[in-house]
């Protein structure tokens, strides 16, 4: 008996052409968290109208000075760039654990660490993409100039990819905890962000400086290589400890 | 002779084993820190910078270094446990972990009554305060898990991937917020070699030995107690002598 045979969509992705395992099931788990999300698109709604109204919120605590604001702008935009990351983490696997869909997933012919890779990027392509897509309007709330926006946009692009991937553990190791969904995972994951948000806000800072973004940038690019890498594995290996 | 190491995998052939360690280590560690502060407070000279606040350091340095130290030999048991499925690993891990983080807060506390004569202050966003900082959230992070999760192999298993999806990281942390932003004076003990009095780095080296012996005292103690919660369903702890008692 295969224990596939209850999956009958992972069976049909197996069969089709392309038998090589971990590209195919990369490209099922896309596919179909995809097809979630776009079901639920106002989730995805509520998700970035939280992002606008953190960084809306920073100005109303003070006073809205240009300069002040300019300086703090890509501090406040990457925080609420890690929040907005944070709060969807629970998607990633609550609601397929629930149901049972993430035991089934976890037994197919597919390598898990495939299917948790294609998982985190549609979860990135639905919260962190459109986040730094988002950022350049929120940034002329805070009157920053043509460059160190493009560099935030930059920065938001090669950093939240970090975010989705280092999250997707933190999502693994809490699935079905008491309180697990919230500050529990705050906790575990927000430590963990920190080199982002400072690459990344340091990046804009630089530039502001005039020193020029290559360094923090290339230091992005260098945590998404190692983390593309490694935590894939670790959320793998964190998903397998949850179901046991 | 070959010796089986294995053996003392086993939680029942452990016990006893960390039962005569303990008084070897604690008492060391009372040995160690009376002569260590013995060298800090009455042979070392005052410093002709900061005078007789420095000597805080005797306390400051060696609880810094078993802090991020004993956060390694964690995030080891973890492997280990990860690798070859040993109970005993998990039980280490634990056990560790509070030690860790009480060392992570001395480090802390101290750093800020040093701060306050010298620096004028008692916190700075620092990058070693801060790297200190977010260890101590590392530590709380991984003790809270465990208390979230009732099965206790599960939870050894969920620690030891958090603690080593962590322990990557900490060298990255800590050289981001280094590039960051730089306050604490340098290192003073290079590999190069120390740029301090002897009997000041004397002092130090007795007061981490000191440290050292009393973090795998109380590790010992804390284990033995772990073991039997755990186990407490077992024979050999029916068979203990202190149980039957």
């Amino acid at each position: 008996m295969t224990m596939t045979a209850t999956v009958p969509a992972v069976v049909e992705a197996a069969s089709g052409a392309d038998q090589d395992g971990a590209l195919a099931g990369l490209r099922w788990a896309v596919t179909r968290d995809l097809r979630l999300a776009m079901r639920s698109r106002a989730e995805l709604g509520v998700q970035l109208l939280f992002y606008v109204i953190v960084v809306a919120l920073f100005p109303l605590s003070m006073t809205p000075e240009r300069n002040l604001l300019a300086t703090m702008g890509p501090g406040v935009l990457w925080v609420a760039a890690l929040l907005a990351s944070l709060l969807s983490l629970p998607r990633l696997f609550a609601s397929d654990h629930a149901d049972g869909t993430l035991e089934q997933i976890a037994l197919s012919p597919y390598p898990l660490e495939a299917l948790i890779a294609g998982k985190v990027l549609a979860h990135w392509l639905t919260t962190g993409l459109p986040v730094a897509l988002l950022a350049p309007l929120l940034a002329l709330q805070y009157y920053l100039d043509g460059e160190s926006v493009a560099i935030l946009v930059a920065g938001l692009l090669l950093g939240t990819p970090i975010l989705s991937l280092l999250g997707a553990v933190g999502a693994a190791l809490t699935l079905g905890l008491r309180g697990g969904g919230g500050s529990l995972l705050a906790l575990l994951i927000l430590p963990l962000y920190v080199p982002v948000l400072i690459f990344g806000a340091g990046a804009v800072d630089s530039v502001r400086a005039g020193l020029g973004a290559t360094a923090n940038l290339s230091l992005l690019g260098a945590g998404l290589a190692l983390a593309l890498v490694g935590t894939p594995f670790a959320a793998a290996a964190a998903v397998r400890i949850a179901l046991d | 002779m070959a010796l089986n190491w294995t053996r003392f995998a086993s939680p029942a052939s452990f016990y006893p084993l960390a039962g005569t360690m303990i008084p070897w280590f604690g008492w060391g560690a009372a040995v160690l820190t009376a002569i260590g502060l013995w060298l800090g407070f009455a042979v070392a000279p005052t410093d002709f910078q900061q005078g007789e606040v420095y000597r805080i350091i005797f306390i400051h340095v060696p609880s810094a270094w078993m802090s991020m130290f004993l956060y390694v030999v964690m995030a080891f048991w973890g492997a280990l446990l990860l690798g070859f499925n040993t109970r005993l690993s998990g039980m280490m891990a634990q056990a560790i972990a509070p030690t860790g983080a009480l060392m992570t807060f001395v480090a802390l506390w101290t750093g800020a009554l040093w701060g306050r004569p010298t620096w004028g202050t008692y916190w700075a966003w620092d990058a070693r305060m801060t790297s200190e900082l977010i260890l101590l959230f590392l530590y709380f992070g991984i003790i809270a898990l465990r208390q979230a999760i009732g099965d206790s192999r599960r939870a050894d298993r969920a620690c030891a991937v958090l603690s080593l999806v962590g322990v990557v990281n900490i060298p990255i942390i800590y050289y981001s917020v280094q590039w960051w932003n730089t306050l604490h004076q340098g290192a003073s003990v290079k590999a190069t070699g120390a740029s301090m009095e002897t009997t000041m780095l004397a002092g130090m080296l007795v007061m981490s030995f000191a440290f050292w012996f009393y973090a795998i005292a109380v590790v010992l103690v804390r284990v033995r107690a772990i073991m039997l919660e755990r186990e407490r369903g077992a024979a050999w702890v029916a068979a203990l002598a202190e149980v039957k008692a």
